[in-house]
């Protein structure tokens, strides 16, 4: 197993100095928005920046004393990324008549997501625990993606049937599934990737799998044509298969798995556009947006359209937090977050906030690079270009890029599921990165590890390839 | 397996590479073409978001954006708002904005070029936009008396003008409607408004009948005849026209009479003054037929037939036909067939006659002023051509005062003032018991202090000759003792 060093530091001190700029940004953004609205600084902006500021300290604080060599520029990341959404949800809040409550609901959410981060970073310790509910994992998967097709628990909204009701609130598990169903491909490929890894036919440069292999990637694939067909989402079935095939190539390092993923993802997409209306009327939406008929028509694309306006008339700059007119697009404070976010803070703070996600997944990918287990490595990867996918899927739907598909802005749009469940992915990516960055462990693992005091060393790589054959499983 | 995690960065790397170009197309390289597009509400919200100037009457808003709280920060109002909308038109989140809303919109809205430093103030001061105001030229008493002087019920127009600069004093038309319906924000209202104000007979809530409903003028047309007559070069006041009864137009059955009521049938042969007195038909017939029909044609566009100009808004070009048999010319001649016209462009024919043949260019707007009152814009009295020598304008101002003194506009007469005036009536539609009923004179002859052009449309004699003469005397009269 090859392992990247850095100096065993805690930087907790640097990640207290980014959480305080961040605070600034999030904090700043709702005065501004507050005061452009004649506002000024109301009850609910003190609620607000006291709230997110007391949580986002707290999850340091229990970081320096249970995780403290964890990566300090995530936190940060997710404050800025939450007190931004915040202020947008409670800007929008105001310019609705009669104004509604959504910033209410997302602090609260915030709030538990939060405590729940804390709690995992508290109660796991560390995340090789998790490889123990491999299986488990992919019951409570199955089980949460089921739920919302159960009558009486289930309930249909928008055209997609993803939400539980829970009384209080409503809940998508779709989101948590896609947690669960990632620690049980990182359980289930670290322990069989040496089965997988027996090669199948060659065909020219390209080593293909044994068919009685393809289980799981056939199993992975009907599970998100299944989302698809009975929950009607497009998007969280290419976010489910998407995290499978890059942990598939992860686990084997064959580029086959990919194409033949590619395939089914042709296959399925092809199927799934002749036989199903919603898919169809996305891709119509998507390729003849500017069509009358397809704008006028109910579902059509009138949404993507408002959306383009609304991120042109920002333009460059932007019009000011505040200033704009985000409030025309449907569902501006949740699928259509970063219209608003571009209308009013223009191409250059949406290409930070963009920047920011980049940051966010290159820091969640170099955990899986600097991590010593499998398991952690697979998983640090699955859940990191999990938020990457979401990202290019909802940013590149709202820019007419990709068909328009239901995804949630991670960590910024309005929706308390995805709120706790990204902040849970986060939570795994620090404890990940604490494993990572801590300095090894003395006993009995030594040899599998340069000395203590050259850090920063790259093992060579063919070294590590035979170690991993050998040692991977049996790490704990 | 790190070579793989690092494929798989790069991977993510590259599709927030996309992003970030799907960004930069839409808010930079799209933006302009979006911002364009027609569904695009949001330059419309921006617009009704702006504290818009106000359009004043004698230092009175007519026109004026109030603040709101319906999730736009004003809302048009409109005072005295039947009298004024022909001029105001409307400002609608559906239909758009018409007439002065629409031809003064950059003033208004303060986008003009002329309010680009205040625009770069208010970019650094964070004040909100604030438009320009509009003075119009318009007299409120007067305005007010020639609205009164319409009957309800009736279709027509008064226009009441400076001869001497254009300045329009007066301009009404009924029957008329109340902007405020079209200008609220509730966009299913407004429709289900508009809706209604389209089942009202005679009335476009789009137009602006004074300057936009092409009308036959009738006899009043005459005065376009006399004048190419005696700039041909080939009449004078001297000539002597014959004045048969009927005409024969030839190649067809019938024939032109003369007017039946009138006093022409008491000569066989007339001066221009005893035709026009008498508004008699078959001498100008006969006029049109000498000098063919560029002739009359050319005369016509001198007094601005066939243009279409802005006052600010927009006034349709008047048409004469061309390419007409003899009978049709007779029939243009005495302004049947197809010569239509537009209220305003009788006013103007009759101010080039009384401002000694200079054609002004008709104006609406007395000054434009920022917030800050500086002035932006105070339009000049604008000559537009020279519809005839001033010789002969005067020569038909005085034909036009014994039409007034002697003839069949009598009604218009003031005691003591020279009146000059010509009346007209158009036959509709044959088998139509209306007709359009005209007048058109100013006052004093000798140095003309506003002409007065009235139509009734689609009215029987008796009452269209009660609305159009005696209706002038008294808009004279208003003037004059100002």
């Amino acid at each position: 197993m090859s392992d990247i060093l850095t100096t065993p530091k805690s930087r907790r001190n640097a990640e207290l100095l980014l959480l305080i700029l961040a605070l600034a940004v999030g904090v700043g953004a709702n005065a501004l928005a507050g005061l452009d609205q004649d506002k000024g600084f109301s009850r609910d902006f003190y609620v607000q920046s006291l709230t997110l500021a007391i949580l986002v300290l707290a999850v340091h604080v229990v970081l320096r004393f249970r995780a403290k060599y964890a990566d300090p520029v995530m936190l940060p990341i997710v404050a800025v990324l939450n007190g931004l959404g915040l202020a947008m949800i409670q800007r929008l809040d105001v310019a609705m008549d009669p104004p509604t409550t959504a910033a209410a609901r997302q602090l609260m959410w915030t709030g538990i997501a939060a405590a729940v981060a804390i709690a995992v970073i508290l109660l796991l310790k560390d995340h090789r625990v998790l490889r123990r509910f491999t299986y488990i994992s992919l019951i409570i998967s199955a089980a949460l993606l089921i739920l919302p097709l159960l009558p009486g628990v289930g309930m249909e909204l928008n055209g997609a049937r993803i939400w539980v009701n829970l009384g209080f609130a409503t809940f998508q598990p779709g989101e948590i599934a896609k947690i669960t169903l990632a620690i049980f491909f990182a359980g289930y490929l670290s322990t069989n990737r040496d089965l997988i890894l027996l090669a199948g036919k060659k065909i020219g440069p390209l080593q293909l799998p044994r068919w009685r292999d393809m289980g799981p990637m056939l199993a992975a694939w009907l599970v998100s044509i299944g989302v698809l067909i009975f929950q009607r989402d497009l998007g969280s079935a290419i976010l489910f298969f998407g995290m499978f095939m890059a942990m598939i190539y992860v686990a084997t390092s064959r580029v086959s798995w990919v194409l033949i993923g590619l395939v089914m993802i042709a296959v399925g997409g092809f199927m799934a556009f002749k036989l199903f209306p919603h898919v169809t009327a996305r891709i119509d939406g998507w390729l003849n947006a500017f069509d009358p008929d397809v704008y006028n028509r109910a579902g059509g694309s009138h949404q993507i359209v408002q959306g383009l306006f609304g991120l042109a008339s920002g333009g460059l700059t932007g019009t000011g937090l505040g200033q704009g007119r985000p409030d025309l697009v449907t569902f501006a404070n949740s699928d259509m977050i970063i219209t608003a976010l571009g209308e009013e803070l223009g191409l250059i703070g949406v290409s930070a906030i963009v920047l920011l996600y980049l940051l966010l997944v290159s820091r969640g990918i170099r955990t899986a690079l600097g991590t010593r287990d499998a398991f952690g490595k697979l998983l640090a990867t699955g859940l990191s270009f999990t938020l990457a996918l979401q990202c290019f899927v909802v940013i590149g739907g709202v820019t007419r890029l990709i068909p328009l598909t239901g995804l949630t802005t991670p960590f910024m749009a309005a929706g308390g599921s995805s709120l706790l469940a990204n902040w849970l992915i986060v939570a795994l990516l620090l404890l990940i990165s604490h494993a990572a960055r801590r300095p090894a462990p003395p006993a009995g693992l030594a040899g599998t590890h340069p000395p203590a005091g050259r850090p920063g060393r790259r093992r060579d790589s063919e070294q590590a390839r035979l170690a991993a054959g050998a040692g991977e499983g049996e790490q704990r | 397996m790190n070579q793989a995690i690092r494929s798989t960065w790069m991977v993510a790397v590259a599709m927030f590479a996309l992003l970030f170009g799907a960004l930069t197309v839409v808010q930079f390289f799209q933006a302009d073409n979006l911002n364009a597009n027609d569904w695009n509400s949001r330059t419309l919200y921006k617009d009704f978001d702006i504290n818009r100037g106000a359009i004043l009457v004698g230092g009175d808003p007519i026109a004026e954006s109030v603040p709101s709280s319906d999730g736009f920060a004003f809302q048009r109002k409109y005072t005295d708002a039947e009298l004024y909308a022909p001029l105001t038109g409307f400002y609608s989140l559906v239909y758009g904005a018409t007439q002065l809303e629409s031809a003064m919109n950059d003033q208004l809205s303060g986008s003009g070029n002329e309010l680009l430093y205040d625009r770069i103030v208010r970019l650094f001061s964070g004040a909100q936009v604030e438009g320009a105001s509009v003075e119009l030229t318009i007299d409120p008493k007067l305005q007010q008396l020639a609205w009164d002087l319409l009957p309800d019920g009736v279709k027509g127009s008064i226009v009441v003008m400076e001869p001497k600069t254009g300045n329009i004093l007066a301009m009404v038309s009924k029957p008329s409607f109340d902007p405020n319906k079209l200008a609220g924000h509730s966009s299913e209202k407004v429709v289900s408004n508009m809706a209604n104000l389209e089942e009202v007979p005679g009335l476009s809530p789009f137009l602006n009948p004074a300057t936009e409903s092409l009308v036959a003028p009738g006899s009043v047309f005459k005065l376009v005849d006399t004048a190419a007559a005696l700039e041909s070069g080939k009449y004078n006041a001297d000539s002597v026209l014959d004045n048969p009864a009927e005409l024969k137009l030839p190649g067809t059955n019938v024939s032109l009479p003369n007017y039946v009521n009138g006093g022409c049938s008491a000569r066989t042969k007339a001066d221009f003054s005893f035709a026009l007195e008498q508004s008699c038909n078959t001498p100008f017939a006969q006029i049109a037929w000498d000098l063919g029909e560029d002739a009359i044609a050319k005369q016509a566009e001198k007094f601005g037939f066939g243009q279409s100009f802005n006052i600010p808004v927009n006034v349709t070009a008047s048409q004469f036909p061309t390419g007409m048999s003899k009978d049709l010319l007779a029939q243009a001649a005495i302004g049947q067939y197809d010569v239509r016209v537009t209220p305003l462009q009788v006013a103007m024919m009759t101010s080039a006659i009384a401002n000694d043949g200079k054609l002004m260019k008709p104006n609406l707007i007395r000054t434009v002023r920022a917030p800050d009152l500086r002035v932006l814009q105070s339009p000049k009295p604008e000559q537009l051509q020279q519809s005839l020598s001033a010789d002969h304008a005067r020569q038909i101002s005085q034909w036009m005062v014994n039409a007034v003194d002697r003839g069949i506009a009598r009604n218009a007469a003031i005691p003591g003032v020279q009146v000059a005036g010509k009346t007209g009536t158009a036959e509709l539609l044959a088998g139509s018991a209306g007709n359009n009923s005209w007048f058109t004179g100013f006052a004093p002859a000798d140095n003309p202090q506003a002409v007065v052009s009235i139509v009734i449309q689609d009215v029987d004699l008796p009452t269209g000759s009660q609305l159009t003469s005696p209706n002038a005397k008294q808009l004279l009269e208003a003037v004059l003792n100002k």
